[in-house]
């Protein structure tokens, strides 16, 4: 019965998403005010069934209902009920639905936010939402259904891939899915000014916000990802260039560089056709990410079953939804003229280089993503790129970056003045780099050129950061929340530019084959292993091996890592053990049985790894902060602004 | 103002890439085999029906022959099991099993229940012999001519329309090679 109702709540949800397209988007085009104002009903709806759909299919994984097909694939009875919970989205059905509950939620945030908006507007953009959530939704009762039954019944479930039976299920990828799908909403703008005509910076003040949260949520989500990868895969990495990492990654830069180019539109009313271009392909990335994913065009670790129906599906929705947008633009933006000009030293040219940086490093990105593709089209045979090519593009693009965010954060709006400030860029620069450099040398003594350079930017840009507020703190000056979260994440951005060059120089990997009661020694650390043990869990059973860990001859930890067997799955998973100890990341995982009570075992020390995940998350609550900055928040008191008008522009 | 086209242009562009690439997905593109047109391992192993005797790709010289990865684990093998009995009834082409690091009883017990459509099944526990076949995930099917050499393979659960655009007219000689 569940099942059934659940289904049917996805079929009622589809049509109302078509519904909320309709209206949202015929109703103002044709201008009947009634049609329009239906769209809140149809959201509010949408948002009911999507969760109706998304309650049933819990209840059946809850309940053990293996009649189910997705549940008895992704579940079992002796899975805790933690893991069954998180299985839901476990595998692709159950990721679309998780998607479209998601895509549900940030539509009824926007409407509930959009009291302040122009009505007109507001119902365009909540029909641009709606043609979204339509195509997902059609995608998944066509060809991804979470509700099939199976005939007979299986008499248990396959289980929840053993991978993923980890905490980090239940909170990675809810978090990472939400910034994906906040895009939509600067897409949905950007889409709704564009059928509007009304291309004023309006749209961007109001876009700022929503792209800031999607942004924090995102980056939340691809730290928590890297994190669950380096302590659950055990292969000894936060970042592998993997095509699903890139899928989250890509929209990030892209998403990343267009908060930065609304702030100029906004501020300044420039870049008018550029913001509007990358609120599209920021989406558009997210969707194509979904489609590399998805379809099995490219292998990878996280994909789990590749369906080339899906990725037709999928390819045509890509071209309707991304090329309809493209094609809106290229008639749309020639309309754009900006009046104001900026001079070379300006703040605008520094974001402008920014965004040419972040664009050009996610083209790097894209196209080593899909280079396999290219290659193999053009029939020049399987060929895939991966960090020898990633690394040194990525840096290429990050580096100019990283010295430009420096000195841009002194400059004016406007005005390209940079004398005034040549001291303070000065005097900041050779204390980054006595700071930077001394850090490298006292430390550590050894390391690539590089090391110097990105310890010396990354200080850098915590001085220059600091520079304006500190002065306005100074002068008794407040500083607004959307100043004090550009300051923290640039900060996040430094920490995570120190912590990456420390542990790209620093790292020590070594595969060491050990008996019982032997000992490895690596960098200051010195391992003993006891030999293993037999453990048991709720669903495996596993090896355990002690290692006794010493520095100098002083006990620092008893560490412990398993190789478990999983019954149902039959996989073996090796669980790493992983200790801090100051600041370096100690990573242990027990490798081959070699016999006669020897293992192989692969010892990690990873300095400062976890500021990579700290610095990110320094990030996210910049970005939050910025968010929730009071000239975005919604004005109660005034009334509905008429159609067209336009409100006060303090710059 | 043709500058604003560009991107759509760029993006039709891709498009077509994206296309390209999902055609050829199902047969090479997803995981392309580097066994496709070079002669199958060799192999003799133990034989999960018949204990006395070995499964060898010596005696399957000179006939069309599918080599099907699948386990009793693996969801996709449930799926297509019915798939293969219909192949086995339609009698063109016997299919040779490879029982990928699985439990023999178990394996036993999963024929008897939903039927043996295989010729012969080997036994591969330490998933040796599908790495030597390039396997990436159960699963797998492999169309092997009389002269010992892959010309076809599918990845995931065997599909009729795989079956009859695919494999039936390659082995019933209306195509050869590997497209």
């Amino acid at each position: 019965m569940l099942p059934e109702l659940g289904h049917f709540a996805l079929i009622l949800a589809l049509l109302l998403a078509g519904l909320q397209a309709f209206f949202g988007i015929a109703g103002p085009a044709l201008a009947r005010d009634r049609w329009s104002g239906a769209v809140t009903s149809a959201v509010a709806g949408q948002a009911v069934m999507v969760a109706t759909a998304v309650a049933c299919l819990m209840g059946c994984f809850v309940g053990e209902d293996f009649s189910v097909a997705y549940v008895a694939e992704n579940s079992n009875s002796a899975l805790p009920l933690f893991y069954r919970v998180a299985a839901l989205w476990g595998a692709h059905e159950g990721s679309l639905l998780l998607w479209i509950l998601l895509l549900a939620a940030w539509t009824v945030a926007v409407a509930l936010g959009s009291s302040r908006l122009p009505p007109r507007f507001a119902a365009r953009v909540l029909g641009v939402l709606g043609v979204v959530s339509f195509g997902f939704l059609l995608f998944t009762l066509a060809t991804s259904n979470p509700f099939l039954r199976l005939d007979p019944p299986a008499p248990d479930g396959r289980d929840l891939n053993p991978i993923l039976q980890d905490p980090g299920l239940a909170v990675h990828p809810p978090i990472l899915y939400t910034g994906y799908v906040g895009f939509a909403v600067a897409f949905a703008f950007a889409g709704a000014a564009m059928l509007e005509g009304r291309l004023d910076q309006n749209w961007a003040r109001w876009t700022r916000p929503w792209t800031t949260a999607a942004w924090s949520f995102l980056t939340c989500g691809i730290a928590l990802g890297s994190f669950w990868a380096y302590y659950e895969l055990g292969w000894g990495g936060f970042w592998f260039w993997d095509p699903v990492e890139n899928a989250s990654f890509m929209p990030w830069l892209m998403g990343t560089a267009l908060i930065h180019s609304l702030a100029v539109t906004d501020k300044r009313g420039l870049f008018k056709s550029w913001t509007l271009l990358l609120a599209i392909l920021a989406f558009s990335l997210s969707l194509l990410g979904t489609f590399l994913v998805r379809s099995g065009v490219l292998v990878s670790v996280h994909s789990f079953a590749a369906d080339p129906t899906r990725g037709i599906f999928i390819l045509t929705f890509l071209i309707i939804m991304i090329g309809g947008a493209l094609a809106l633009y290229a008639w749309r933006a020639p309309l754009l003229r900006s009046s104001a000009g900026f001079e070379l030293g300006a703040r605008e040219s520094f974001l402008l280089f920014n965004n040419v940086l972040l664009v050009t490093a996610a083209a790097t990105v894209f196209a080593g993503t899909l280079a396999p593709l290219i290659s193999d089209a053009l029939k020049l045979g399987t060929l895939s790129v991966g960090p020898p090519y990633f690394n040194p593009t990525f840096m290429l693009s990050m580096l100019p970056l990283l010295a430009l965010l420096s000195v841009g954060i002194h400059a004016n709006w406007k005005r390209g003045r940079l004398e005034d400030s040549q001291r303070t860029l000065l005097y900041t620069f050779i204390a980054a780099a006595v700071l930077g450099c001394g850090f490298v040398i006292g430390l550590y003594s050894h390391g690539s050129v590089l090391t110097p350079i990105g310890a010396t930017l990354a200080v850098w840009i915590v001085l220059s950061s600091l520079v304006d507020p500190i002065d306005r703190w100074r002068r008794g000056l407040t500083i607004s929340r959307a100043v004090l979260g550009m300051t923290v994440a640039h900060i996040g951005l430094a920490v995570a530019v120190f912590a990456l060059t420390t542990v790209q120089s620093f790292t020590i990997e070594r595969d060491v084959s050990l008996a019982p009661g032997g000992t490895a020694t690596v960098g200051d650390y010195e391992f003993r292993f006891g030999g293993v043990k037999p453990a048991e869990g709720p669903n495996y059973e596993a090896v355990a091996g002690t290692l006794t860990v010493t520095r100098h001859g002083a006990p620092v930890a008893v560490m412990t890592p398993q190789k478990r067997h999983y019954w149902v799955q039959r996989q073996v998973i090796s669980e790493t053990a992983i200790r801090m100890h100051r600041g370096n990341n100690l990573l242990l995982a027990l490798g081959e049985d070699l016999g006669a009570g020897r293992w192989s075992v692969r010892i990690q020390i990873r300095p400062l790894v976890s500021l990579v995940w700290i610095a990110a998350f320094i990030m996210a609550m910049g970005g939050a902060l910025a968010a929730s900055d009071r000239r975005y928040r919604p004005v109660r008191a005034r009334a509905t602004a008429p159609e067209g008008a336009t409100a006060g522009q303090p710059g | 103002m043709t500058k604003f086209l560009l991107p759509l242009a760029l993006f039709v562009l891709l498009a077509v890439v994206l296309g390209i690439g999902i055609r050829h997905s199902p047969d090479k593109g997803i995981i392309a085999s580097p066994l496709l047109g070079k002669p199958a391992p060799a192999f003799a192993l133990p034989n999960l029906t018949d204990p006395s005797r070995e499964v060898r790709s010596a005696d399957l010289k000179g006939h069309w022959y599918l080599f099907n990865v699948w386990g009793t684990w693996c969801g996709g093998c449930r799926e297509e099991h019915e798939m293969l009995l219909q192949v086995r009834r339609a009698g063109v082409v016997p299919i040779i099993g490879l029982d990928w690091k699985d439990d023999d009883a178990q394996a036993l017990s999963w024929l008897t229940q939903l039927g043996n459509p295989y010729q012969s099944v080997a036994t591969d526990h330490s998933g040796r012999q599908a790495i030597e076949w390039g396997v990436y995930g159960a699963p797998e099917t492999f169309l092997v001519n009389p002269q010992g050499i892959v010309v076809y393979k599918h990845v995931g659960a065997l599909t009729p329309d795989t079956w009859t655009r695919e494999i039936l007219p390659r082995v019933s000689g209306m195509l050869t090679g590997s497209s």
